[in-house]
């Protein structure tokens, strides 16, 4: 088996029996994004001599058993939104194209304190804003499935680096489906984990109150043991959960036998592609084979959503990049005037076209005279979606969804009608409205060759739940190919 | 000619003296090398998260609950939008939907009695940074030392009617602050600020006038100033038939005058929304009760108790409370030296005829009191006079030098050598017979003569009751 092929969870266990050494797994994986790179471009950048310093660390930590996890010595891809010391963090925006933090976040120091070895940065939507990774600044990321289509978006570059078979692992962050939306176009699986479970610092915010920091891998167990890694208290972001450590990996178990599965009627209206439907009701059947009830019922809310959502995620926006202004680090224009001339010019020239009108959207509805009527209704919807899904975890454990209307978009299709793009996040965003966690898991192939996949929602802090439905749902389902197995068939 | 009456209300901020910022553990100490007590967080940085400093929070509380406020104890931090370079994230972390506190009072005194000045809501927020001009290089820097250290904002009622009110507000605010340990409210540092909302009216109306607010106060003489002047201002537009906008002027102490910064119209929209990294704060009732233990005695209580525990006067008991750095000092040398009423007029005394000499605040005396306890007692033995005392003291009062060796360098101490004091009455006896006769005619009063020759030849170091003795009983 190639190394591209493996695993995380298989690639560590080899790591620690000594069958594949530290700087092989590294060098297979650069091997890999040297070659995919000119079509896929799912990497922003990459600092081999960084690489190189680290795999020595690694070795050192892994001989004297400082690094014992499941996944020490194994490379793993971030997403550009997220803080990495003396590694240029940009967010997929001119805003900061040469900004590399004097920090790390919290995420990448569990990940070094496991022994994991960062690779390289991913390519985005500009601060995590689209849903095609379309938006971002420095050139589009191509579906591994499909070089004509999206990989889908704001975690495009990470969720297409796994595709791709150019690492195993990767960190994304979601703040209305950003990685599952991604992980459904590119057949990959990830996770967004309960809001709180994993720290924000570092993480450069979107939407304070939706972002959340997940895990992107090959399957349900690498998902989980990376989840394991990054969970946990931060006492440097006052909405981390305390006391939260958690053992995913370990308890995965394969069984739905007894376990409640409601379906939303609403999520099955004509918006949803004739394909993807019928991928769901085969899931249903083999749930439903496997000792699982599954139920469809009803579902209050589910188009105030959208509205409700873009609404609070552009007012945090408009307030969370007010800190951009050329003052400080990043883009500054040398054309300005004044102080205030100065402000206008950097951000009208180092944000993009989507990431300003997410800013207007949410400073109108933040401005005095608007606020009730936008921002405080916005917030009452939200509340209302939390109740819905409330009532349904009472009777259901896992609640399944599509991750979108359709399969993965073709290239230049989305950008030019913004509203279409926004209601493409109607199964996700709610999840995030909600705070709960969701997981996709892809789950077959349409006719065009594009992955299908669906996701499975838990109550808040119940990812045990939906890893576990993950973990059967792969087994039950068989194993799908590769992308780099169908790459053939394609141009 | 119509009568007007003016009516105030204040905005008062005042810094917390927590040893850590509010939202991340970055120091507040005042005055270190620029950008040197910074962070992530309080500069702003990409993905930087506020944590809140717990004691902020005591401190605001043990504030709200000496201002006989209502507590919100569900209170929430709010984010208020603007552009500026000195607020690194262009949003500053304040309160305004639901402050920790709301509805209460502060007692001043005023030449009618004791008056209520209504307290509308005080709230936590973080202060910003300072910009820098470079003339030299023309240009600003910004140094964020300042940014994200505490401040209250404590928001009066208009309730006040005179520049001698709002002193006597402000007073109060930094006494029970001063009490409280948490703040040392300099208005020249920028540790306490107020701006003013003005208005006049005519006398007897009870419609408010249009109020102006000013910034830019920085001592108690440039507020009284600016009252009196912006008072005039409005007056004179009233009389011309003028209206009063709406706006927000700026007082420039060394004109004496001010100038209009922003009207009601660029009045800016600062988009106020609930901070999503912060989650609300619950404050318990066991919290409360924790902060209102701790609270310490406050000016009235400890006055009373002056007066039983040390029998001062009610006049000296409240002078040496108004300022609880002195209190502290009255009481530990009152201690120290078991001699509490000579204490008091140390300090009532010498104590603040220095401070008025030295121009500096009653807050700024920084002397041991156990060397104040030591020149008193030395007094009391006879070891030095009254006249070295009060030289040794200022020595004390300036440098806070150890009195003993100082009065044995300079020799002030008192001569107990009686066969040296014997030989000088010896010799003033023999120097003045004429003196000596007259005494021993009766006339006892030529005696303090005698004893003063004794003094000037003993370069005052003598005991004049020992001299006054000896000469009695030569003669």
């Amino acid at each position: 088996m190639e190394i591209r092929e493996m695993t995380a969870c298989t690639l560590g266990q080899k790591i620690r029996r000594h069958e594949i050494g530290v700087k092989e797994a590294v060098k297979a994986s650069l091997d890999e994004i040297k070659k995919q790179e000119p079509t896929v471009h799912a990497f922003l950048s990459y600092d081999e001599k960084m690489i190189t310093a680290r795999v020595k660390d690694v070795e050192a930590g892994m001989k004297s058993g400082k690094y014992k996890g499941p996944l020490a010595g194994v490379p793993v891809a971030v997403k550009d939104n997220i803080c990495t010391k003396g590694l240029k963090t940009t967010c997929a925006s001119k805003m900061l194209e040469n900004f590399a933090p004097v920090y790390n976040a919290h995420v990448i120091d569990q990940m070094e304190e496991a022994g994991m070895i960062v690779i390289g940065k991913t390519n985005m939507d500009e601060f995590a804003m689209g849903s095609t990774s379309e938006t971002s600044a420095f050139g589009i990321t191509r579906n591994p499935w499909n070089k004509d289509h999206v990989p889908g978006g704001s975690s495009g570059g990470s969720c297409a680096a796994v595709a791709s078979g150019e690492v195993s692992l990767a960190l994304g962050s979601d703040t209305g489906g950003s990685i599952r939306q991604p992980a459904a176009f590119c057949g990959v699986t990830g996770i967004k984990p309960t809001y709180g479970r994993v720290s924000r610092y570092g993480l450069i915010a979107y939407a304070s109150s939706l972002d959340q920091i997940g895990a992107i891998g090959r399957d349900t167990a690498d998902c989980a043991a990376l989840l394991d890694v990054i969970s946990g208290a931060d006492a440097k972001d006052s909405t981390s959960v305390p006391g939260m450590k958690t053992d995913f990996y370990e308890n995965l178990r394969e069984s739905v036998a007894g376990m409640r599965f409601g379906v939303p009627k609403e999520y099955l209206s004509e918006g949803l592609d004739r394909q993807i439907q019928k991928s769901l009701m085969d899931m249903i059947q083999l749930l439903t084979q496997a000792g699982a009830t599954v139920e469809f019922f009803s579902m209050d809310h589910v188009d105030d959503v959208i509205p409700a959502y873009y609404i609070v995620a552009c007012a945090e926006a408009s307030s969370n990049l007010e800190r951009f202004d050329g003052v400080k680090y990043g883009y500054r224009s040398a054309a300005g005037e004044d102080l205030h001339d100065m402000y206008k010019k950097t951000r009208n020239e180092g944000f993009g076209e989507e990431v300003q009108r997410r800013i207007l959207l949410g400073s109108f509805v933040l401005s005095s005279g608007y606020y009730d009527a936008y921002y405080l209704k916005a917030l009452k919807v939200r509340a209302l979606v939390k109740q819905q899904f409330d009532k349904a975890f009472k009777k259901y454990d896992v609640i399944i969804a599509p991750a979108a209307p359709t399969t993965a978009p073709k290239i230049g299709d989305s950008l030019g009608d913004p509203l279409k793009m926004y209601l493409s996040d109607i199964y996700t965003a709610g999840v995030n409205l909600a705070g709960i966690p969701g997981i996709t898991v892809p789950f077959a192939l349409s006719d065009e060759g594009m992955p299908i996949g669906f996701q499975l929602l838990g109550d808040c802090f119940n990812e045990n739940k939906i890893l576990q439905a993950a973990y059967t749902l792969e087994k039950l389902r068989g194993p799908l190919p590769a992308a780099w197995e169908r790459r053939s068939d394609r141009s | 000619m119509k009568q007007y009456e003016t009516v105030i209300g204040l905005e008062v901020h005042v810094e917390l003296s927590t040893e850590t910022k509010i939202f991340c553990g970055c120091s507040t100490k005042f005055g270190g090398a620029p950008n040197t007590h910074t962070c992530p967080v309080c500069t702003g940085m990409p993905g930087s998260l506020p944590v809140l400093n717990k004691k902020v929070v005591d401190y605001a509380l043990a504030f709200g609950l000496a201002a006989n406020c209502h507590i919100n104890q569900l209170c929430r931090f709010d984010r208020k939008n603007y552009f500026y370079p000195d607020n690194p994230q262009n949003y500053q972390i304040s309160q305004l939907y639901v402050p920790i506190c709301r509805d209460g009072y502060i007692e001043i005194e005023t030449p009618a009695g004791k008056k209520k000045v209504r307290i509308h809501e005080m709230h936590m927020e973080e202060d910003a940074g300072k910009l820098v001009h470079d003339e030299w290089e023309d240009c600003t820097l910004v140094d964020y030392n300042r940014s994200g250290v505490p401040l209250i904002e404590i928001v009066s009622e208009p309730d006040m009617r005179s520049a001698d009110e709002v002193i006597a507000y402000l007073e109060k605010i930094r006494m029970i602050c001063q009490y409280l340990g948490i703040s040392d409210c300099k208005l020249q540092e920028g540790s306490m600020r107020a701006d003013v909302n003005l208005s006049v009216r005519e006398a007897g109306s009870t419609e408010f006038g249009t109020r102006t607010e000013m910034k830019n106060l920085n001592s108690f003489k440039a507020i009284a100033r600016a009252i009196e002047g912006e008072r005039e201002r409005q007056i004179e537009l009233l009389m011309e038939g003028k209206e009063v906008l709406q706006e927000t002027r700026r007082w420039d102490d060394n004109k004496e005058s001010s100038f209009a910064m922003r009207s009601k119209e660029d009045a800016k929209d600062y988009r106020y929304f609930p901070d999503p990294d912060l989650p609300p704060v619950y404050i318990s009732e066991e919290w409360m009760e924790e902060v209102l233990d701790k609270q310490p005695e406050m000016q009235p209580e400890k006055a009373e108790r002056y007066k039983k525990e040390y029998g001062l006067s009610d006049y000296d008991a409240g002078v040496l409370t108004q300022s609880k750095v002195i209190a502290d000092v009255f009481e530990e040398t009152a201690v120290l030296c078991g001699k509490a009423k000579k204490a008091a007029n140390w300090m009532i005394g010498e104590t603040f005829r220095l401070v008025r000499e030295r121009g500096i605040s009653p807050d700024e005396i920084h002397f041991s009191p156990k060397h104040l306890a030591y020149i008193i007692d030395a007094v009391d033995k006879g070891e030095i006079n009254q006249q070295s005392a009060k030289e040794v003291f200022e020595k004390v009062f300036d440098e806070d030098i150890e009195p003993k060796a100082y009065i044995e360098a300079k020799g002030l101490k008192i001569v107990q050598d009686s066969g040296l004091l014997e030989q000088v009455v010896c010799q003033v006896i023999e120097k003045f017979p004429d003196t000596v006769r007259e005494y021993k005619d009766g006339k006892e009063k030529v005696l303090g003569f005698l004893v003063g020759q004794v003094m000037k030849e003993m370069k005052g170091k003598a005991n004049p009751a020992k001299v006054n003795e000896m000469l009695r009983s030569k003669i």
